[in-house]
């Protein structure tokens, strides 16, 4: 199904005997296809927010519109089969097979047996699962790992144009989680979902939004940016604050080696004359015949090397653990793609988004 | 109250071991036949009373699970019953439904309801709470969630309380005589003093009650699989 657009305009949400609202007046609007984070500390009302959209909590005041319907003309449930549900605790049905829980909601709308046995395997080889390994498992039998990806799988089933996903990653280690990021970023650019996506976490935030929304206390929107706007120009103190003391590292992150213009070395084969001309850099670079760094002329080590798909912040580190300022980049096949150098960095931040 | 005095009438032969009252394995042998009738009227007291009990503490407790206030009275009401003395419950029951299988599982079921109704309503509550939100969240309706997911999640904690029930019903049911419905109690009381009767009698009812208990944990194993994995 086509991604969807989704719309809050002036959502708001009083719970029964509270005079605080849990959501405040949010509007703003993610465009199809893209992934929107609701990012804040506990209790800004993130999760309320993203459980308004599939009406497990029921709205206030204001309006949530999907596609330009308000979700408040739907039947909840048919509603639901709609949009993909992710939990952060997963809430596989202990019971089923990882093939049932997966086929929930297909089953729900009445698919024949045979499509839906290929829809399973189908989604378990998109979250880099092995269907004949996992499909008659249940989830006991699953890592903590594995368990949310059958629960991303599940949410995936009837293709919805719209997922909702709530700390889907938060219960995993700090490996895993990197990992499973990764895949499901990887698995965006495939299948192009329009994404509301829950975290306290901004580092995760940055790296999974498009659009990134800053809640603070009293669920009120504090910002609604893209993850370079909200490092380069956060809107108050608050999200300032949230961001971290260290946003203009996070801003590395954002961006790859491969998007900065890199110094020209010039390039020597080993015994042969350094080139002349005009270069960024005076230190001539020694390159084997397929154009593979091997050392300075001068004689010091080419390290560290930076690959072109590198983040800078992560380049930046290797660099300062290696003592240089400057660093050849490599491309897939190894050879030099240019040079990486300190300043070229700091005149990246520099730079506005 | 013609009562355990009373012997077998035909108690064959004139061997020591009869006359003894002693365990004799010839007289058990030649005399099986008399258990066999007692032993099916409470194999259908049992069962009967355990499918009663369970039907009317199985809705109480759907009823309750989603009206919580229902849980107190329901509770107050079903220990009451339970601590009525049975052959008291027999006794009181007599002038109402007079002698038969009626009154006796009138009070038969009595008992069971408490065990049936806390395990049910247990079982269901036990269902983990994320379950029960991806569920909604995944667009089942409420009557979907109960049976495709609370109610086999609640298999276990269901069958545990039906393996209690159906052990003390084969237990109660040796009372049932009282109340006129036969069984295997009706039987014990025959002749007491007899080793050989009451140890067959009542060794019957063991083998019932191990039976109908191996028999359930079967049924338990064959449904859920995934309790297992």
């Amino acid at each position: 199904m086509e991604a969807a657009t989704l719309e809050f305009r002036e959502a708001t949400k009083v719970y029964p005997g509270s005079t605080e609202p849990a959501v405040d007046h949010l509007s703003l609007e993610v465009p199809a296809g893209q992934i929107c984070v609701l990012v804040g500390p506990s209790g800004c009302g993130k999760t309320t927010a993203m459980r308004m959209v599939n009406r497990m909590i029921e709205i206030t005041d204001g309006d949530i519109r999907l596609d330009g319907k308000s979700v408040t003309e739907r039947r909840p449930a048919e509603l639901r089969r709609e949009i993909g549900y992710a939990i952060q605790q997963v809430g596989l049905f202990p019971h089923m097979t990882v093939a049932g829980n997966v086929a929930t909601v297909p089953r729900l709308l009445g698919w024949d047996k045979r499509r839906i046995t290929a829809r399973v395997d189908e989604l378990l080889e998109l979250v880099s699962l092995d269907p004949a390994e996992t499909r008659d498992r249940y989830p006991s039998q699953l890592s903590g790992g594995q368990r949310q990806r059958v629960g991303v799988a599940r949410a995936l089933a009837v293709d919805p144009p719209l997922m909702l996903m709530d700390e889907p990653f938060g219960a995993i280690d700090p490996i895993n989680r990197e990992r499973l990021q990764n895949e499901f970023l990887r698995l965006q650019q495939e299948i192009r979902k329009t994404v509301v996506f829950v975290t306290h976490d901004i580092d995760e935030a940055i790296k999974m939004g498009d659009r990134i929304a800053v809640m603070q206390k009293g669920g009120r929107l504090a910002q609604y940016a893209t993850p370079a706007e909200l490092l380069s120009n956060p809107a108050n103190a608050f999200v300032e604050d949230f961001v971290g003391a260290d946003r203009g590292l996070k801003r590395l992150s954002l961006e790859r080696v491969r998007d900065v213009d890199l110094w020209r070395a010039p390039l020597v084969r080993d015994g042969e004359e350094p080139p002349t001309g005009e270069f960024d850099l005076d230190y001539p670079l020694v390159v084997d015949e397929a154009g593979r760094p091997v050392r300075w002329l001068s004689g010091s080590r080419a390290e560290p090397l930076i690959e072109l798909d590198d983040v800078l912040r992560d380049a930046l580190s290797e660099m300062l653990e290696q003592e240089t300022q400057y660093a050849p980049v490599v491309d897939k096949q190894g050879a030099v793609a240019g040079v990486l150098s300190i300043e070229i960095i700091g005149a990246t931040l520099a730079q506005e988004p | 109250m013609i009562l355990a005095q009373v012997q077998i009438h035909n108690r064959a032969g004139d061997e020591s071991c009869v006359a003894d009252n002693g365990l004799c394995p010839d007289w058990i042998w030649d005399n099986f036949d008399r258990y066999v009738d007692p032993f099916w009227d409470h194999v259908y007291l049992t069962v009967v009373a355990v499918a009663i009990g369970f039907a009317i503490s199985f809705a109480l407790a759907l009823v309750a699970y989603r009206r919580r206030w229902l849980i107190g009275p329901i509770v107050n009401v079903t220990a009451i019953l339970y601590t009525v003395p049975s052959v008291a419950a027999f006794f009181l029951l007599l002038p109402v439904t007079g002698r038969g299988n009626t009154t006796a599982l009138i009070a038969l079921v009595s008992y069971t309801l408490l065990i049936l109704f806390r395990n049910t309503l247990a079982g269901l509550d036990n269902v983990p709470e994320e379950a029960k939100d991806a569920g909604r969240g995944m667009g089942l309706t409420s009557r979907q969630l109960l049976w495709r997911v609370e109610l086999p999640l609640a298999v276990p904690e269901i069958v545990a309380g039906l393996r209690v029930a159906a052990t003390t019903t084969v237990g109660l049911a040796t009372l049932a005589f009282f109340a006129g419905a036969g069984g295997l109690g009706e039987q014990i009381f025959a002749d007491i003093n007899f080793k050989s009767n009451v140890v067959t009698a009542g060794g019957l009812c063991v083998l019932l009650a191990v039976a109908l208990d191996i028999g359930l944990l079967l049924v338990q194993r064959a449904v859920t699989p995934w309790s297992r994995a």
